[in-house]
């Protein structure tokens, strides 16, 4: 598959065979809740994202407030540059799938993303083409990661918007969900009811 | 030539089931549930062999109890779309009846199923030529009958085999006996198969019949009237409908035996030991004469006569008053040889068909089975010899025949089939080569042992539930094919099974009414039969130049 654009947004710090976390390379620059991201070679790990969290440098010391004299929100980065430095956003990802030379797989890569591998956004072709197949979701179904309807709805949103055909693909995508989810119509329900365009 | 792959259309695969209950088919979520019907032939393609089945139900399921209580919001046409095609989906059961075998189905034909396809197996709704592996093509020996639900595939009974058994044709009135029962009897004349004798309660079948929706419909005599004989017993009423009958049938006193009144006893309203009394009464009088003397008696002498036999003087008083109804029938005569019994067999040695027709006792239920029942013991009598006499020589047996009988009921029901020649037959099959085409609408009527004996079976609609379990009684898939009986359509529709067909077929019937179908039944209209005979003249005699 043709890897997109360079769309870098941060690195890997902390990776596993199911799931890696990346700190993102601007405060609050990480990619949306349920964007597709590619990262590692020579098989790239594709992630969906499924929690985006910014929070001190230093875990001992949570941020003290500081914007009783400001006028706007803004005003306190403004008067406190610093604080790009002292806060950070990291994200974690699921993994989804991965890329080979023959093309892509819809199960975890043989070994995880190395520490400091660039975590780049998945758009347009890369993200079509890698939803094409409902088979996208089984991983992500199957993950047991927190709000997971939340992430699937969110991660549909993004793909159908990339789809040449939507209502078919939802409704590819809907079928999928009913057999990964067995048992529990109503969850299918509400991820399709959210992730409608 | 071998027999491809189905082209039939694709309903879904195999997901379990058994042998006795049939299989269950997952329907594919293309495959529209409303599009299915209880009765339509599907193969299911194994890995060595394609069987052959009939859905027998159709059911709605889930995969998720909380849709019960909470229906999705199908308003919204993309939940709609996915629940109908996972959550909630349909299944079909189909019992497999046959196996075909190998790429040569063609030629070594089906047997019937004695296992399962395996899981997950595709199914498919039988193709036109599916349904004519198993069902055969129309020629000398198979009668188009009608045709498969939604398809043109033409379904065809094997007419010599149906023959050599007695057959039955059974459904509630106005569900279309009598079309089928016309239709039947042309095959039979059609293919020569064998030879009718129609016992006409309405006269329906030998000279203008009526038929639901289409008005007045042609007789057989009409289609064929070189090879069929109407036979009366109403001279007028016949020529009213302006047929001449070919015989004038009378009924002698001296022909009716005691046998006849047991069989009239629950018509007539007679208790046992007055049906006992005729016994009692013809070894009085003698054979011959015990009817018309004992109309004769009066009064006084009924108490004399009581005694000399030994009877219940009030009992014999009722069996005098029940018997003078016959002296109403102006068919009935002093005496009669067997003139009239002869006269049938010399027409049916002739293979030409008989159609009685009752006339004005059409509506007198005593009437038509006292004649039907004293002909046909006699009848049947003469065959029995003829058979014994001609010793296994093909050449001299006589001709098979078919007697058709309304109201079969009446003649076969349990307390009368064992002593009755109908109750004879029936059992016999075609030892002596006579066998009945049973036409009735209350099969529950008939004595068990006689509904098993029948060879096939062509039910139109039935919704009384003792009428569907007697014509269904000892068949397999009796169950399922209970549910196909009551569901048929009240016009032109009849399930088939038994002897002369491989596999229980609900069928649309062909056509009868229209000038096509009596075209195709070998009806030729005058212009048509003129030129026929023209050509068969050249052919004879040279073309002329």
């Amino acid at each position: 598959m043709a890897l997109g654009g360079d769309a870098r947004v941060g690195e890997v710090v902390e990776s596993s065979s199911t799931g890696f976390v990346s700190q993102s390379y601007r405060l609050y620059g990480a990619p949306h809740l349920g964007a597709l991201v590619r990262t590692g070679g020579p098989c790239p790990a594709y992630g969906v994202v499924h929690e985006v969290a910014t929070r001190g440098i230093d875990p001992s010391r949570r941020p003290t407030a500081r914007g009783e004299g400001e006028a706007s929100e803004e005003d306190v980065y403004r008067s406190n540059p610093q604080l790009e430095h002292l806060l950070r956003t990291d994200f974690r990802a699921v993994i989804v799938g991965h890329a080979s030379e023959g093309g892509t797989l819809y199960h975890l890569p043989p070994s995880p993303p190395p520490i400091y591998a660039f975590v780049h956004v998945c758009v347009a072709d890369e993200l079509s083409a890698f939803s094409a197949s409902t088979d996208c979701l089984r991983l992500l179904a199957g993950s047991g990661i927190a709000a997971l309807e939340e992430v699937v709805a969110a991660f549909l949103r993004h793909a159908v918007a990339a789809q040449p055909d939507p209502q078919a693909f939802l409704a590819g995508a809907g079928r999928q969900l009913a057999a990964l989810i067995p048992g529990d119509f109503r969850t299918v329900e509400s991820i399709l009811l959210r992730a409608a365009p | 030539m071998t027999y491809r792959e189905s082209s039939g259309r694709y309903l879904g695969v195999v997901v379990g089931g058994s042998m006795t209950r049939g299989v269950d088919v997952r329907l594919s979520p293309d495959c529209p549930v409303e599009e299915m019907a209880l009765g339509q032939h599907v193969v299911i393609q194994g890995q060595s062999r394609r069987f052959y089945g009939v859905i027998t139900d159709i059911a709605l399921e889930w995969s998720d109890d909380s849709i019960r209580a909470n229906p999705p919001d199908t308003s919204n046409p993309l939940i709609a779309g996915v629940v109908a095609t996972s959550a909630a989906y349909a299944m079909l059961r189909v019992l497999p009846m046959l196996a075909i075998e190998g790429e040569f189905a063609m030629l070594d034909g089906p047997a019937p199923a004695r296992t399962v396809p395996p899981h997950f197996a595709p199914v498919r709704l039988a193709s036109e030529e599916d349904v004519q592996v198993v069902f055969g093509a129309e020629d000398s020996r198979h009668f188009w009958v009608g045709n498969p639900l939604d398809m043109e595939t033409r379904v065809c009974l094997d007419l010599e085999e149906f023959v050599t058994r007695s057959n039955g044709v059974f459904g509630k009135s106005g569900t279309g006996k009598s079309f089928l029962t016309r239709i039947l009897l042309a095959g039979i004349l059609q293919k020569s198969a064998a030879v009718n004798l129609v016992f006409d309660m309405e006269s329906e079948y030998g000279w203008m019949g009526t038929s639901e929706g289409t008005g007045m419909v042609k007789g057989i005599k009409q289609l064929f009237p070189s090879r069929v004989g109407v036979f009366s017993l109403d001279e007028d009423h016949s020529r009213r409908r302006g047929v001449s009958p070919d015989y004038l049938l009378r009924v002698g006193y001296n022909q009716i035996e005691p046998g006849d009144i047991d069989l009239l006893r629950e018509n007539l309203g007679l208790s046992e030991v007055a049906a006992d009394a005729a016994y009692s009464l013809a070894r009085h009088y003698g054979q011959e004469r015990w009817v018309r003397s004992f109309l004769d008696v009066s009064g006084p002498e009924m108490r004399e006569l009581a005694a000399d036999l030994n009877v219940n003087e009030r009992a014999l008083s009722t069996l005098h008053n029940r018997l003078s109804r016959f002296r109403r029938y102006d068919f009935m005569t002093e005496r009669e040889s067997d003139e009239s019994v002869e006269e049938i067999l010399r027409y049916l040695d002739r293979g030409i068909h008989v159609v009685l027709e009752f006339g004005r006792h059409r509506h007198d239920l005593s009437a038509y089975m006292l004649v039907a029942n004293l002909l046909t013991r006699r009848i049947h009598e003469r065959y029995v010899r003829r058979k014994e006499e001609a010793m296994g020589d093909a050449s001299r047996e006589p001709r098979p025949l078919v007697i058709t009988i309304e109201e079969a009921h009446r003649f076969l029901s349990r307390e009368v089939a064992s002593q009755t020649t109908f109750g004879n037959i029936a059992r016999e099959m075609r030892k002596y080569n006579v066998t009945l085409l049973v036409v009735d609408q209350r099969p529950s009527g008939i004595d068990e042992e006689v509904m098993s004996q029948l060879g096939t079976k062509l039910v139109c609609l039935l919704d009384n539930e003792r009428d569907v379990d007697a014509v269904t009684a000892g068949t397999y898939g009796a169950r399922e094919l209970r549910s196909v009986l009551s569901r048929l359509d009240s016009k032109q529709q009849s399930l088939v099974f038994g002897h002369s067909v491989p596999i229980p077929v609900v069928l649309r019937v062909r056509d009868y009414g229209t000038a096509e179908s009596y075209r195709e039944l070998g009806f030729l209209e005058a212009s048509e039969m003129r030129r026929q005979m023209e050509r068969d003249a050249d052919d004879l005699f040279g073309g002329r130049d």
